[in-house]
């Protein structure tokens, strides 16, 4: 009898551990015997902690299961995997998990995430037997070929970026992931190191055999700290059966990987800026270029890319560019692991093939807001994000179609705000988290940030307030052309969209009657 | 360089009225010792310090910049650059707030005032008991299920007031 009961941190938010105690001391008091694993979420976040049955191989929710709720559940036949006002019925069948496209996803909330056997039972490390089978330059050309974007920003070809690496002479080259998932709004790379960090461990170790590069790092934030228990716990485990080490699997290829751990700055996100952590320098940005494919970390040649991206390279090497390019649409090609999140009934992971409204993950996907009132704006793409109106809601989740519109996808995180939101405020926010994580080198952010908060407050206090709404916008268009970087360069996007689609937030009389209503 | 003969170092008195204890001393010559062969070994070791310690004090920079063959001011620039490291002793639990915008979309502006008034400090601040430090946090990861709040290493979501008393109450027992 095996019992699932997640260990992914969101989980572990709501009481996963008291309930995973308490189905153990139950099953015991009853002498049932039972197999309890701690897997990864299936990204059905409101209902966790998700519980799930195996019976006769079909595995059965129940959620979100409190340690108060279990001996009421094992009444009722938790076991057999019958009815319950907690139960889901089978897991696969639930809509939300049955209508997605899980690629990157495919394991995560299915294995154990610490049992190297478990992910090859379901398909691991088949990429890497591919990659050792053929040239470098052949794995590069897939990963072109399937037109795999770094999921961050730009959105740039990540198979070109490899080219550069493996084009450069070095006798020293380096793979770094970036997994300082800082965005708010944003949870996927956490939930894939947590919940499959064996992917990534595959995904990277391909990008050093196809680069030459032969050692790693996980740039890791430190509010990750159970991603860095499963990241360890899995690189010992590869490290053990030849995954990793001087000789993967008698290839006679070396690649060795290690966790370092950031310490919150949010910079720290922006490659140029990690790789100076990484030195054990503060988090300042560089110049570029020279872009870090050439004079990358210690000033050698290095593969800089997402936790999103890694992960995605296994299954592109095992099934060919063609299959994942066949996912998506227009340059947009593969999935998207969405992340819906904030104000909303349905909060979790939606990986999908792009496409898809935001309208439609919204309600369809998560059922509107979760205070029940209606959604009045929504942030797509992280603090850096535009804020989008309700007229928008029906823009294809497209790194293209949302640039069309002044904004954009990044690292997919959807944050939705009910209509008891101020845009006045949020604007004010975004320049204040610019202030608060500059880091210091250009002009624009370290003063315009500071600036800019208090422009704002003086136009919401009505001081002035047309000739403050034209300084701001100044100020957003300086930030805009003349900051070394995406935060002071994208600040103005969550600025500049609230000022657009709801002025009347900016208006003194209106946001007292709002505030008081 | 191996054609060279070694670098010449001028050595840097640790200053005598260092207000560090034997131990604490230790506790940082011993993460120089355990990490200075790490490329990029600051922030591991500055992460050690302040595991053993719960803190960077302001007298172990000079320590570990003799160690690393660093100056003081860049020890202190990386200390000082990074939210995470505390350079005062907090209290007996450090707890992290997320102020980030998925959790202000369920109600963190109204939770963080409820939790300054409750622990009657502000961001950075540790209450007068020594219990409680109060930090703020830009993002846990935990967005769909927010707020959010951090209390040392364990993460809790879905943070009412009602919830973040009796969390508090639960620490201090556990303290």
């Amino acid at each position: 009898m095996k019992i699932y009961v997640p260990r992914d941190a969101a989980a572990l938010g709501v009481g996963a551990d008291q309930t995973a105690q308490a189905i153990a001391d139950e099953a015991q008091r009853r002498g049932i015997a039972i197999e309890l694993i701690r897997n990864g979420s299936r990204g059905l976040l409101w209902l966790e902690p998700l519980v799930e049955v195996d019976v006769a191989g079909t595995r059965v929710a129940y959620g979100p299961v409190q340690a108060h709720d279990v001996a009421a559940l094992f009444d009722a036949g938790l076991t057999a995997g019958h009815p319950h006002p907690l139960g889901h019925g089978a897991t696969e069948q639930i809509p939300y998990l049955k209508r997605q496209e899980r690629l990157t996803f495919a394991r995560v909330g299915l294995t154990d995430p610490r049992s190297l056997s478990d992910y090859l039972v379901h398909g691991g490390y088949r990429g890497l037997a591919a990659a050792l089978a053929r040239q470098p330059a052949d794995t590069v050309a897939s990963v072109t070929a399937s037109g795999l974007r770094v999921r961050r920003g730009a959105a740039f070809p990540a198979g070109i970026k490899w080219r550069t690496v493996l084009g450069a002479q070095s006798a020293q080259k380096y793979v770094v992931c970036n997994a300082d998932e800082g965005d708010s709004g944003t949870f996927s790379d956490r939930m894939l190191m947590e919940g499959d960090p064996f992917v990534l461990i595959e995904g990277m170790t391909i990008a050093g055999l196809a680069t030459g590069a032969t050692q790693g790092y996980i740039y890791l934030r430190w509010e990750y700290p159970q991603a860095k228990l499963a990241l360890e716990a899995a690189i010992a485990a590869a490290h053990a059966a030849h995954y990793l080490g001087q000789d993967i699997q008698g290839s006679g290829k070396a690649f060795e990987l290690e966790v370092r751990m950031g310490a919150g700055a949010y910079i720290c996100g922006e490659e140029t800026s990690l790789l100076e952590s990484l030195e054990g320098k503060r988090g300042q940005v560089r110049f570029k270029p020279p872009l870090p494919a050439l004079q990358g970390l210690w000033g050698k040649p290095t593969v800089i890319n997402n936790v999103i991206t890694f992960a995605s390279v296994p299954i592109i090497l095992d099934r060919g560019g063609e299959f994942y390019q066949h996912f998506g649409m227009g340059r947009s090609r593969g999935t998207l692991p969405m992340q819906l999140a904030g104000n909303i009934k349905h909060g979790g992971l939606v990986e999908i093939a792009f496409g898809m409204t935001l309208r439609e993950i919204l309600y369809d996907y998560g059922g509107g807001s979760f205070s029940g009132r209606p959604i009045r704006a929504v942030q797509v793409g992280g603090p850096l994000g535009a804020y989008h109106p309700e007229s928008q809601f029906d823009t294809p989740l497209d790194y293209e179609a949302f640039a069309a519109i002044k904004g954009m996808l990044g690292h997919g995180g959807i944050v939705a705000f009910d209509d008891s939101v101020d845009m006045a405020a949020q604007a004010r926010y975004a320049m204040e988290f610019c202030a608060i994580e500059s880091c210091g080198k250009c002009t624009p952010c370290r003063i315009g940030s500071t600036r800019g908060v208090e422009v704002i407050d003086r136009l919401i206090a009505g001081e002035n307030a047309a000739k403050q709404e034209t300084i701001l916008r100044d100020l957003c268009e300086t930030l805009t052309y003349g900051s070394l970087c995406a935060l002071g360069g994208l600040t103005p996007y969550p600025v500049i969209s609230a000022l657009n689609h709801f002025p009347q937030d900016f208006v003194k009389p209106v946001r007292q009657s709002s505030a008081s209503g | 360089m191996s054609n060279q003969s070694p670098r010449r170092v001028i050595p840097i008195k640790v200053e005598r009225q260092s207000s560090l204890t034997a131990k604490e001393q230790s506790a940082v010559i011993e993460a120089c010792m355990r990490l200075k062969g790490l490329p990029g070994a600051l922030l591991p070791i500055l992460h050690a310090v302040q595991e053993e310690l719960r803190f960077v004090p302001k007298d172990a920079v000079p320590l570990i910049a003799r160690e690393l063959n660093l100056s003081v001011a860049e020890v202190h620039g990386v200390v000082s650059f990074y939210h995470y490291f505390l350079q005062e002793r907090p209290g007996r639990r450090v707890m992290h707030l997320c102020r980030a915008e998925a959790c202000q979309a369920l109600g963190s502006v109204a939770l963080e005032a409820h939790v300054k008034a409750k622990l009657g400090v502000d961001y950075h601040g540790t209450t007068r008991d020594g219990a409680i430090t109060l930090e703020p946090v830009y993002c846990l990861g935990n967005c769909a299920l927010g707020p959010s709040l951090m209390i040392d290493q364990q993460l809790h979501g879905r943070v009412t007031a009602e919830r973040f008393d009796a969390l508090v109450t639960q620490s201090l027992e556990h303290s």
